[in-house]
Parts: C-alpha cells; sequence; structure tokens
C-alpha cells in the first residue's frame, strides 16, 4: 500500500493516535491498575497468610492479561511515536529501572508464593508483590508529574537526543504530589476491586482503604490543578504550526508560560468533564464503598481513574512530552509521530484487533466472577495462587 | 559525542538480559504445544493420566513462564532506555510488530494463561482444550512478530530513508512481513523452541523410568515429546536459517566468517568440519572439508560461489566511499530541501549512508575520511570469525546429536520399550543440551551481526543512548544481581517439583499434593482437617 492511498489526512491520524494512547493507558490504569492497588493493599487489608490468598486470588486468574496493556502501551508509544518512546525512557533511565525491577517481582510472586508451604517464604514474596504493586503505582504518576513542568533534554540536528539532570531532579515535588495521586488513585479502585471480590474481614478493610483513599485522591489531585494554576508552568506552541508535516520537533517555536496548562478547557469547557470524572468517580467511590456496593463502585473509581490520565492528557495537549532544557526540542502530537503510512497500518491493526482482546477478556472475567473468601480458598487450595 | 563504554555496557546488558530471556523463551513456547498436544489426547481417549500430564507439565510451565514475562519487560523497554536513538531511528518500521504482537499474541497468551491454571472446574473439557490450544497460538504468534522485528535488523526491507525526517520509514508491511528471513529465522527457532520442550519432557520422563516412579505417566509423556521432538530436530536442521545467511551483503559476510572463509569459495562450495581460523593471518589452520556441502546450503544450488572475506572487504569500502557522498548530499538537503542535485546524489548513494557512519569510529566527521580510515572502517564489517566458528560447530552438533536421540527415542516408545538403563541416563544428561545450542546460536545470529545493529543502515555504536556512564553501570549490574537470584529460585522449583512429580489420578491426589510438612503455622486458625 503507498502512502498515497491512506483515506485519512496526517493531522487527523495524529489526533487518533494520541487518543489511542490515552485509550490504552486508561485501559492499563482501570484494568492492570486495580491489581497494582490490590499489591499495594496486601499487607494493610489481609493479615494472615489466608487472607492475602484470598487478595491474591481476586486478581490471580485476570492480572496476567491486565499487564498487557502496559507493554502494549509501551510497544504502541514505539511504533507510533519514536521519538516520545526514546526519549521519555532514556530522559526516565533511573526511574525506569526501578519501574522495572518492581514490575519483575510481579510474575514471579504471584506465581511462586504458593509454591512453597513455608510461612516466611510466602512473607518475602508477599513483601515483592508490595513492593511491585505500590511502586509501580507511585512512580507512573510521578513520570506524569515530570512531563507536566517539561524533562530536560534537547535534540541535536540529527535528532540525537542529549540529557541534563539528576534522578534527584525528576523526583521534585510537584511529581512526588502527582506520584501520590496515582498511588491514592489505585489503591482507591484496587479496593473497590477487593470490596466486589472478596468476602469477609479483607472486604471489610479493603472498604475502609478506599473511604479514605477516595478523600485523599480529591484533596491530592484538586491541589494538583491548583498548583498547575500558580506554580507549574505549561507551554504553548508559538508561530505557525504544520499539522500534516512531517515529524520534524525542531521546526516549530515554543514558550512556556503560567496557566498555559488550563488553555485547552478555558477554550473548550466541554473538556472540564474528564477532570469532572475524576472528582465525581471519587465522590461516588466513597459513597458506594460505605454502603459495600463493589459492583457498582467499580465503575465509577475506574471512571476516576480515566477521568485523572484523561485529565492530564488533555492539559498538555498537543504536548507530549515537553522540554524544560530546551523548549523548541518538546514533543508534541504535530511534530513527534510515525509517517502516515505506520499510523495508518497501526490504525488497521488496533482497528481489527483490538475489539477480540476487548470481547475475549470481557468473556475471560465473566468466566471467574464470583466472590473469593477463606472458605473459597481453603477449598480450591491446589488450584489457586 | 558518542562514549564507547556506555555503547559496550549497553551492548553487554542487552545482551545478557536477551540471554536470560532465551532460557524461559524456548521452553515455554515448546511446552506451551507440548501441553496442547496432551491434553487433546485427554479429551479425545477421557483417560485420566493424560490430564495429570498436562496439569503437571503445565505447572513447570508455569514457573517457567513467570520467568519470561519477568525478562521480557525488559526487553521491550531497553529499547528505549538504552537505544534511544536506534528508537528514534527505526521505531516508524521496528515498532510496529513489536505492538503487533502486543495486541495480536501476549494478550492472548497472558489473558487465557490465567483461565488454563484456573478454569479446570469452571469449564468443560472441550473449552478448556480450546484455552490451552489459544495460549499455544498466543506463544507461537508472539515468536512470529518478535522474530519478523529481529530479521528485519538482518534484512531492513520495506523501509526508506527519510532526509525530512531523520529517520527510516515504512513503505510496506507486507514486505516487512513477508521478509525472507523472517520465515527462516521463525521455522528455525520455533522448531528449536519445540526441541526444546520436548527434550525437557522426555529427560523427565526419563528420570521417572530410571526412578520407576509415576511410570505410566512417564510412558505417555515419553511418546509424545519422542515423536514430537523427532519432527521438531528434524525441521530446525533441514530448515536451518543458514539458508537465509546467503541474501544480503552483511548476511555473506557472517556466513564467510562462520566457515572461516578467507577466500572466495568457487561453486560448488565446500563446507569447514574442522578448523581453526587465524584472524592475524586471515587464514584457516587445519581445515577439514567437505565438498559441495556448503554449496546446498547457503545457495541451494551448485553453481553459486560464496564470497570470501577478503573479497567482500573491497565492496564494502566502494559502499563506504557512496555513503560519504550520500551523506554530504544529506548535509545539503537539510539546509535547502529544493537543491535538486543533492536529491539526485542522495537517492543514488543514500542506501549506503549507514556505511559512512561506519567512520564515525575512526574520524569526528566521516566527509574528511581518509583511505586509512575507509580501510580501518572496512575491517569493522568482519565480525569476529572465531568464536563464530566455533559457536556455529557447537550448536549443529548438538542439533545433529538431538537427531539421534529423538529418533533412538521414537524407535524404543514405537517397540513399547521406552528405553533402557543406558538411553534413559542419556536423556537425562542430554536435558541442558537444547538451551546452549538456543544461546549459542543467538549468538551467532546477533554477534554475527556486527558492527550492524541494522544491517547496512546503522552501526550499533550509533544506536546508543547519550546516558550518563554511571547509570548503565548500575543497571546492568541490578539486573544481572536480580535475573541470578531469581533464576536460582526458579531452578530450585523446577527440582521440587520435579521431584514430586505428577499427582496420581483420583483418590491418592490430596495426600501426595502436600508433599511438605507446614514449617510454621501460616495464619492463627489450626489446620482444617483432610
Amino acid at each position: 500500500m503507498s502512502a498515497e492511498l491512506i483515506p485519512l489526512d496526517y493531522a487527523t491520524l495524529r489526533v487518533l493516535w494520541w487518543a489511542i494512547l490515552g485509550f490504552l493507558l486508561i485501559g492499563f490504569g482501570v484494568l492492570g491498575g486495580a491489581d497494582l492497588g490490590v499489591g499495594a493493599l496486601l499487607p494493610f487489608v489481609a493479615r494472615h497468610d489466608a487472607e492475602r490468598r484470598v487478595a491474591i486470588n481476586a486478581i490471580g486468574p485476570t492480572w496476567e492479561g491486565n499487564q498487557v496493556w502496559f507493554v502494549l502501551g509501551g510497544g504502541a508509544v514505539f511504533a507510533a511515536w519514536p521519538q516520545v518512546y526514546a526519549a521519555s525512557f532514556s530522559v526516565f533511565y533511573s526511574v525506569m529501572l526501578v519501574l522495572l525491577l518492581a514490575l519483575i517481582l510481579r510474575p514471579v510472586g504471584f506465581d511462586y508464593r504458593n509454591k512453597l508451604r513455608n510461612a516466611r517464604w510466602r512473607a518475602v514474596w508477599d513483601v515483592c508483590l508490595t513492593i511491585g504493586g505500590g511502586v509501580p503505582a507511585f512512580l507512573f504518576g510521578a513520570a506524569f508529574g515530570n512531563l507536566l513542568q517539561g524533562v530536560p533534554f534537547r535534540l541535536d540536528e540529527t535528532m540525537r537526543l542529549s540529557y541534563e539532570g539528576s534522578i534527584l531532579g525528576l523526583l521534585n515535588p510537584f511529581a512526588l504530589l502527582c506520584g501520590l495521586v496515582s498511588l491514592a488513585m489505585l489503591v482507591m479502585h484496587g479496593g473497590m476491586y477487593l470490596v466486589m471480590k472478596t468476602g469477609g474481614p479483607v472486604r471489610e478493610r479493603a472498604r475502609s482503604a478506599v473511604r479514605w483513599s477516595s478523600c485523599v485522591l480529591i484533596m491530592l489531585f484538586g491541589f494538583g490543578g491548583v498548583c498547575a494554576l500558580f506554580w507549574i508552568k505549561g507551554y504553548v506552541i508559538t508561530g505557525t504550526i504544520d499539522f500534516g508535516g512531517p515529524s520534524n520537533p525542531l521546526a516549530k517555536a515554543v514558550s512556556r508560560s503560567l496557566g498555559a496548562w488550563y488553555t485547552n478547557y478555558a477554550e473548550h469547557g466541554w473538556l472540564l468533564a474528564a477532570p469532572g470524572l475524576a472528582f465525581g468517580g471519587a465522590i461516588l467511590g466513597f459513597v458506594l464503598a460505605t454502603f459495600r456496593r463493589g459492583a457498582i463502585g467499580i465503575w465509577f473509581t475506574a471512571a476516576s481513574v480515566a477521568g485523572v490520565i484523561a485529565t492530564a492528557g488533555i492539559s498538555m495537549f498537543p504536548f507530549i512530552l515537553p522540554s524544560r532544557l530546551h523548549p523548541q526540542s518538546s514533543l508534541t502530537v504535530w511534530d513527534a509521530s510515525s509517517s502516515p503510512l505506520t499510523l495508518f497500518m497501526m490504525l488497521a491493526a488496533v482497528v481489527l484487533l483490538m475489539p477480540v482482546v476487548l470481547i475475549y477478556t470481557g468473556w475471560v472475567l465473566r468466566l471467574m466472577r464470583g466472590r473469593i473468601d477463606e472458605k473459597y480458598v481453603r477449598e480450591n487450595a491446589d488450584a489457586l495462587y | 559525542m558518542i562514549d564507547f563504554d556506555v555503547v559496550g555496557l549497553s551492548r553487554l546488558q542487552f545482551g545478557l538480559t536477551a540471554m536470560y530471556h532465551f532460557l524461559f523463551v524456548p521452553l515455554t513456547i515448546g511446552l506451551s504445544v507440548l501441553m496442547a498436544i496432551m491434553e487433546t489426547v485427554y479429551v479425545m481417549t477421557g483417560r485420566e493420566v493424560w490430564r495429570e500430564a498436562t496439569r503437571f507439565w503445565g505447572k513447570l510451565f508455569g514457573i517457567n513462564f513467570a520467568m519470561g514475562v519477568a525478562t521480557g519487560i525488559t526487553m521491550e523497554f531497553q529499547f528505549g532506555t538504552n537505544w534511544a536513538y536506534y528508537s528514534h531511528y527505526v521505531g516508524d518500521v521496528f515498532g510496529v510488530p513489536l505492538a503487533i504482537e502486543g495486541m495480536m499474541a501476549f494478550f492472548l497468551e497472558s489473558t487465557f494463561i490465567g483461565v488454563f491454571f484456573f478454569g479446570w472446574n469452571r469449564l468443560s473439557r472441550r473449552k478448556h482444550l480450546a484455552v490451552t490450544w489459544l495460549v499455544a497460538l498466543g506463544a507461537n504468534l508472539s515468536a512470529l512478530w518478535i522474530l519478523i522485528a529481529n530479521a528485519w535488523m538482518h534484512n531492513p526491507v520495506g523501509a526508506k530513508f527519510s532526509y525530512e525526517t531523520m529517520r527510516m520509514e515504512l513503505t510496506s508491511l507486507w514486505e516487512v512481513f513477508f521478509n525472507p528471513v523472517a520465515q527462516a529465522k521463525f521455522v528455525h527457532t520455533v522448531s528449536a523452541c519445540y526441541v526444546t520442550g520436548a527434550v525437557f519432557v522426555l529427560s523427565i520422563s526419563a528420570y521417572y523410568l530410571l526412578r520407576n516412579r509415576h511410570t505410566d505417566f512417564a510412558r505417555c509423556s515419553m511418546v509424545v515429546a519422542s515423536s514430537f521432538g523427532l519432527a521438531s530436530a528434524l525441521s530446525v536442521a533441514v530448515l536451518g536459517d543458514e539458508s537465509g545467511y546467503a541474501l544480503t551483503d552483511h548476511q555473506k559476510m557472517k556466513l564467510a566468517a562462520i566457515e572461516g572463509m578467507w577466500e572466495t569459495e568457487k561453486a560448488p562450495a565446500a563446507f569447514t568440519v574442522f578448523g581453526w581460523p587465524d584472524e592475524k593471518t586471515q587464514t584457516t589452520k587445519w581445515a577439514v572439508r567437505v565438498p559441495y556441502v556448503l554449496g546446498i546450503i547457503a545457495t541451494r544450488s551448485l553453481n553459486e560461489e560464496l564470497p570470501g572475506i577478503k573479497q567482500q572487504l573491497v565492496r564494502v569500502e566502494a559502499h563506504i566511499r557512496d555513503g560519504i557522498e550520500a551523506l554530504k548530499a544529506l548535509r545539503v538537503l537539510r539546509k535547502d530541501k529544493t537543491n535538486v542535485e543533492a536529491r539526485l546524489i542522495f537517492e543514488k548513494h543514500g542506501r549506503y549512508m549507514g556505511y559512512a557512519l561506519l567512520l564515525r569510529r575512526h574520524v569526528a566527521d566521516p566527509a574528511t575520511a581518509n583511505a586509512d580510515q575507509i580501510k580501518l572502517a572496512a575491517r569493522d564489517t568482519v565480525p569476529a570469525v572465531l568464536p563464530l566458528f566455533w559457536a556455529f560447530r557447537f550448536m549443529v552438533g548438538i542439533g545433529f546429536y538431538l537427531i539421534f536421540l529423538f529418533a533412538w527415542a521414537f524407535i524404543e516408545t514405537t517397540r513399547r520399550r521406552y528405553g533402557g538403563r543406558i538411553f534413559r541416563w542419556i536423556a537425562l544428561a542430554s536435558l541442558p543440551l537444547p538451551w546452549f545450542a538456543s544461546e549459542l546460536g543467538w549468538f551467532v545470529a546477533e554477534h554475527g551481526r556486527q558492527p550492524w545493529v541494522i544491517e547496512g543502515l546503522l552501526p550499533t555504536f550509533m544506536g546508543a543512548s547519550a546516558v550518563p556512564l554511571a547509570n548503565v553501570i548500575v543497571s546492568l549490574v541490578a539486573f544481572i544481581l536480580f535475573y541470578s537470584t531469581l533464576l536460582v529460585v526458579d531452578l530450585f522449583l523446577m527440582v521440587k517439583y520435579v521431584r514430586i512429580g505428577p499427582a496420581p489420578p483420583d483418590g491418592r491426589r490430596r495426600l501426595l499434593a502436600k508433599p511438605e510438612r507446614v514449617t510454621e503455622r501460616l495464619d492463627g486458625t489450626p489446620e482444617p482437617a483432610e
């Protein structure tokens, strides 16, 4: 297929791929995020082995598939936004290392924990699962916190990246705040999943976790919005933009100003639905957790997760990876994408394959439905994690 | 500028994590198909022993799969962390098969693997069988897409350099997908994975027969392993991917290095079975040669000649000179897109621009290179001959030995004898061999690709991120410590569960399913009575 035959123009393809990236991130936040939240909550909602097995087996059959959203997100950025992939992962080298090491603990933690009936063995894997849930939940937010401020890289004429700054620069106060927002958000969502999926004391403790984490989320997320208004400078493209031009980040001019991250909301008021969803979902999550309505509540905490991620994405649009060091090098929707043919081929793959993925994921979630409690774990001990 | 220490350590890190990854992948792929076959027999015959076999090998599969995932994530993200310029330069093409792999294969495998383990009581026999086959399908499709991506690094078809974006861009997904190197690699690699799974099942079954334990189960497993293994081992050898080596320029260089072939071989080329390549004198000492064989393997013909290393260097030098012209034209084009003369030069020589980049190791600006520097850069395209020569021969040796082993096993099982003590000991001792062969095979393929990361387009040292050296040292040490620890745990669990063995059908299962005494009370409540 040649480039002339593509039925969509380049600018449309770019916006669609920005939306698909958001869809994949939200997919991971909603499905994989609940598993991370459960991991982070593990020692707090489950005190001894039987309870821990309740919590772990609530996500046992599905966490593996859910994590693929993250892997696919990485692959999709690689294919659709190659320079974003290159810049973000190498700028965040140390953070990525910690993130990878934490994520590595999960597959082995889940699978190896029940393989020995030794209390110390299991305690070690419980720590691993807690780290493997909590640390990524925090780091994803911290990474977004850095994106919102811009990260320290520049591009040279051959599009080679160079960096300044250290890991300490990446863990600045605003990044820590965003890390806590995402941790609270996923703890709330994971907690609601446990309210829906488990019974007994685990469910009761998860219920109280949802209640306080949703309050923390509402406060910190609101405070983040205040920071973006008064302290965190946003980025704006100045001058003319070639929406359908070849991807060359250095062809534009960029300035920084306070409140720039509010521009999109000021121009299109309906976009405020995203932060509205974040707050509303969390509030209803709190209420529904109070009444132990996990099966309905999970939809609202999921909406809150989607709202938080969408808020960050929309605030920055069209920026994907702003550069603090050299704003002109910032990567945006209009100048960091793959070629039109790649975007179109990948779009075709998404349209053909993702509905199938959603259908069988739904089938598996339905197949594995039902509440898990200590009695269930006891009766199926050999067949579970 | 380019820090060669960072490049070296990044290469070491990628190589090591890839080799860790491939300790687990072949067994995952091989066992997934073997499990699906065994479960099919269970559904067809209804005999419980086949269900226990599926579950037992499934348990070992699960222990191994966890490590495959733990090492695989690192592989994907290292492209971004350590090979940022590579990611920018080829992401438009290389990222596509990786992303499709995620959507088409990894999702399938990972979603249904949970159902495989937890769905025994929730699904009918047939439905569970379908799930097992979907897991196997996912594992195999995953290999297909990853190898398409890998093959593109060896034979970058369906793409073109764009001077406006300074990167390779896709021109035809069709060509990338039907890359002949990808096809050769897929069949060869996946067959090798099947062999690994089959050797694993064969060896452990032989172990049970030696110990006179679980004999019914072991015989059943051995029947499947020997027939499946024999077919796969033959496929690995017959469809070996040396056939792909005759295709492209650098593959020819690799082939010459593997064969220690310093001078051009007149058709039909002879195969050097044994010898000692000497890089200093550029000769292969004590060579023992079999006529015709190499010509048949590499060109599938008796009338094509194969160029030797020395002759190929002449061609490489010409490419470097063309590449310098392309690089100069590119610089003009970057300043003035409308310059027709520069565009014509670039269109003529552009495909050799990567060769000029090889000069960056010897001179800051390739456009100013002199004849000596061009000679040095050309010499860089010769991979290390001695290790490739021997790694290849060990791999092939193991491959042929395994054909022999499976043929023997096949005869034993068809005669319903399942081997005597000698056969069983040999089968058990052969357990590590497919792993050696796989790792050697990757070494030959990827070390032989050097100095290129994308053959002919981008030298490896150009692809690395400009991250601080300290970061790479820390991550390298962290990965080695992490993965080595987890590997020990993985092996410990594998051995432990092999020792425990499969649960016997029905009644006695509960007794054996709790092989250990609880060393400490796990919770506050007394152990429930069985």
